[in-house]
């Protein structure tokens, strides 16, 4: 998977946890958290749902790494590499 | 066999219509007490609702986006049963709304904003709330079928004088919560609950566990409240018609916030007998449900204690308001870091600040305190929740 289809992959992710999210209208570097009101439930229901489509389990202690939508990107490909 | 009449529930003491927004069932489907037979929108947004005996369906009466009062009728059902009481009444769905109250029955749940079941971006919801436009009447054009900022403005432009519905949010909001502090006399009580114990614990377990099967700070909390109230009576149950009527289940409302604003406080049905995995596996369904509308109307009516949580939002305790007819609420307020002394030295600590608010017509002060201290002393052995 390249950069694009993760970030298209994370964006689905989010909408499907968050179907107010507007994506087109996120900016990829400031906090998801200032920009949708997203509590703990909504963050295990992102984890949950990109652990089903691309199988990436993120530990607990990596949730702060998913704070915008650039840095889980990068996160998740790193994580998509080290799976192989 | 006999007809008898499926009507508009009453969700709430302060509801008097709901609008059917869509039938689960056709005609000559046999249904079972229980079942999900359709969706009704209320103040309180989507709502499934069930019937409540068996039977086959006969006629569906109302037609999706009609708005019928509560009692009036929305089908008729052929029953094996003699006839049903409530099958004497004229079966128009224009019988005069039941008055608000009157239902021994019914219960009220927090205030929600109008079209919670409607997809809608906080902005737009805000707006639409502003302008007093129905967003369910707006044509969406948002992602995924949402309505957008932009589909509002272009409502309200279109129909400048859309006028707000017969019970608006504030309004509905103001009846619930005047009548809980005209008629309930609060007293307030905190105790701030060292968590080190329930946090390492979760920090061994979630590893453990399939990442649907993680468990969140809060269902610990859950647990704790529904066993201390199943031991503390007192705390859970109704007040109706003069009198305070115990519930051995405890049925735990729980406050879910909608985006865009306003919160409903479904129930976790039988809190206290579920395992932490299955009430955590009910906690994440009923939330989820509640923000896509589905939720049922034995979920609105049936807490008999609320647990309110505003920490997320950054707030160190909530001062809640007991929503009638329930006696108690408890709230919680955010995790955090606080001195503590541990062997002559200070320390950080997490820890969350419980608050109690309580009914005094039905409980004292001390009763209330060994309440939050039993939830304390739960949260100290995370393991045997």
């Amino acid at each position: 998977m390249n950069q694009s289809e993760i970030q298209q992959a994370f964006l689905e992710a989010l909408v499907s946890v968050a179907p107010d999210a507007e994506p087109d209208a996120l900016d990829r570097d400031e906090p998801l958290r200032e920009q949708m009101d997203l509590d703990s439930m909504d963050l295990l229901n992102l984890v949950i749902r990109l652990n089903e489509v691309l199988g990436v389990e993120v530990p607990e202690r990596d949730y702060p790494r998913l704070d915008s939508v650039a840095n889980a990107v990068a996160y998740l490909e790193a994580a998509l590499q080290a799976k192989g | 066999m006999s007809l008898s009449e499926f009507q508009m529930p009453s969700l709430g003491a302060d509801m008097d219509e709901g609008k059917l927004v869509e039938w689960l069932v056709e005609p000559g489907d046999a249904v079972k007490r229980g079942d999900l037979i359709a969706v009704v929108e209320t103040t309180k947004a989507g709502v499934e609702v069930e019937v409540w005996e068996d039977g086959v369906i006969a006629e569906l009466v109302a037609r999706p986006g009609d708005v019928v009062p509560v009692g009036g009728v929305l089908a008729l059902l052929e029953t094996p049963n003699p006839a049903h009481p409530v099958g004497a009444k004229p079966a128009v769905a224009t019988a005069p709304a039941a008055p608000a109250g009157a239902a021994p029955t019914q219960a009220v749940g927090p205030p929600a904003p109008a079209g919670g079941g409607v997809k809608a971006s906080p902005r737009a919801r805000k707006l639409a709330r502003e302008l007093g436009v129905d967003l369910a009447s707006v044509p969406p054009t948002g992602p995924q079928g949402s309505v957008s900022y932009a589909d509002v403005e272009r409502a309200a432009e279109r129909a400048p004088t859309a006028g707000k519905g017969p019970q608006t949010l504030r309004e509905t909001i103001a009846a619930a919560m005047a009548r809980s502090k005209r008629e309930i006399p609060h007293y307030y009580l905190g105790l701030d609950v060292e968590l080190t114990r329930a946090l390492a614990w979760l920090e061994e377990e979630n590893p453990m566990r399939r990442v649907a099967e993680r468990l969140l700070p809060a269902v610990l909390l859950l647990k704790a409240v529904a066993i201390a109230a199943a031991e503390a009576p007192d705390m859970n149950g109704v007040f109706r018609d003069g009198a305070f009527r115990r519930s051995d289940a405890v049925h735990l409302g729980v406050a879910v916030s909608l985006r865009g604003g306003g919160l409903v406080a479904p129930a976790l049905h039988d809190a206290h007998r579920l395992a932490l995995g299955e009430l955590m596996q009910a906690f994440r369904d009923v939330v989820n449900r509640t923000r896509q509308g589905r939720l049922r109307a034995s979920e609105l009516t049936a807490p008999t204690l609320t647990v309110t949580s505003l920490g997320e939002q950054g707030v160190d305790r909530v001062y809640g308001v007991i929503h009638p007819p329930q006696v108690a609420i408890v709230g919680c307020g955010r995790i955090q870091h606080v001195p503590r002394v541990v062997d002559g030295a200070v320390v950080a600590a997490p820890a969350v600040s419980l608050t109690l608010a309580a009914d005094h017509r039905v409980s004292d002060g001390l009763g209330g305190a060994k309440f939050l201290q039993r939830i304390a002393a739960l949260l100290q052995t995370p393991e045997a929740l």
